[in-house]
């Protein structure tokens, strides 16, 4: 499956905005990537690897936050995965 | 080594200060695309994006992941990328706030602010978020270039 890869976050993919990684869950799809590129993990997950609060990761249209197998979620080939760290502020 | 610099063309500069101005009282956002180098920030695009915090739209803003990905996804199929996002300060400076920068996370982007003054748009600044990870991130500013080139706004 496809993994798109926010702007800040390539830095650590070799400048690729997608990935191509395989897997049978979510859980593996990420863990895919980040075996692939390590220095990615801390910028994903927190020291006991809960994704950050910030990074929102879609599959597809939906929040994996909302799944109901969230991370161990059954992926197929033709899904793809959106790593989206979240926009805010205020004033 | 020097600030980094925002290029965007002047019908692309107004486009987001309108908006400000048109979501008054209210906070307006959007994404920029365009391209980056070590120089700084293109902007070849400004997408407007709806302000999801209509709990407190006068002084907060928050842009839907769903609508995030679309955008990146438009981007992607012209060759353009997310360098960076704008909103306005309604009644309040262009300076980041506090809020501004504990929510900002894509290092490496351009966080463009307009002061918009009973209705009028006043100042524009651009903060590019500098570092490598959330601990050591720092906004610095940037020297914002209004110039000409192909302008292209969308609208959504
Ligand atoms: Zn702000």
């Amino acid at each position: 499956m496809k993994i798109f890869i926010p702007t800040p976050l390539r830095a650590y993919t070799g400048k690729q905005d997608t990935v191509e990684v395989g897997g049978a869950t979510i859980h593996e799809a990420l863990g895919g990537l980040t075996s692939r590129y390590p220095d990615l993990r801390k910028h994903l997950f927190t020291d006991d690897g809960k994704l950050r609060s910030f990074v929102n990761v879609y599959l597809n249209d939906e929040d994996i936050r909302y799944l109901d197998a969230k991370e161990q979620t059954a992926v197929s080939e033709k899904d793809s995965l959106s790593i989206i760290p979240s926009i805010a502020g205020g004033c | 080594m020097s600030a980094t610099t925002l290029t965007i063309s002047g019908e692309l500069y107004e486009t987001i200060r309108r908006h400000g101005e048109r979501t008054y009282p209210h906070e307006c956002c959007g994404v920029l695309l365009g391209r980056s180098d070590d120089q700084g920030n293109t902007v070849e695009s400004a997408v407007e994006a709806g302000n999801t915090r209509t709990d407190s739209a006068h002084n907060r803003y928050n842009i839907a992941p769903q609508e995030l990905i679309r955008i990146q996804r438009q981007g992607r199929e012209r060759g353009l990328d997310i360098v960076g996002f704008y909103h306005s300060h309604p009644d309040h400076p262009a300076q980041w706030s506090k809020t501004d920068f504990e929510e900002a996370h894509w290092i490496g982007c351009s966080y463009v602010i307009t002061s918009v003054e009973q209705g009028t748009a006043k100042v524009t600044n651009s903060f590019l978020l500098a570092g490598t990870t959330e601990e050591d991130k720092r906004f610095e500013d940037q020297r914002v270039v209004v110039g000409s080139g192909v302008p292209d706004a969308v609208r959504c």
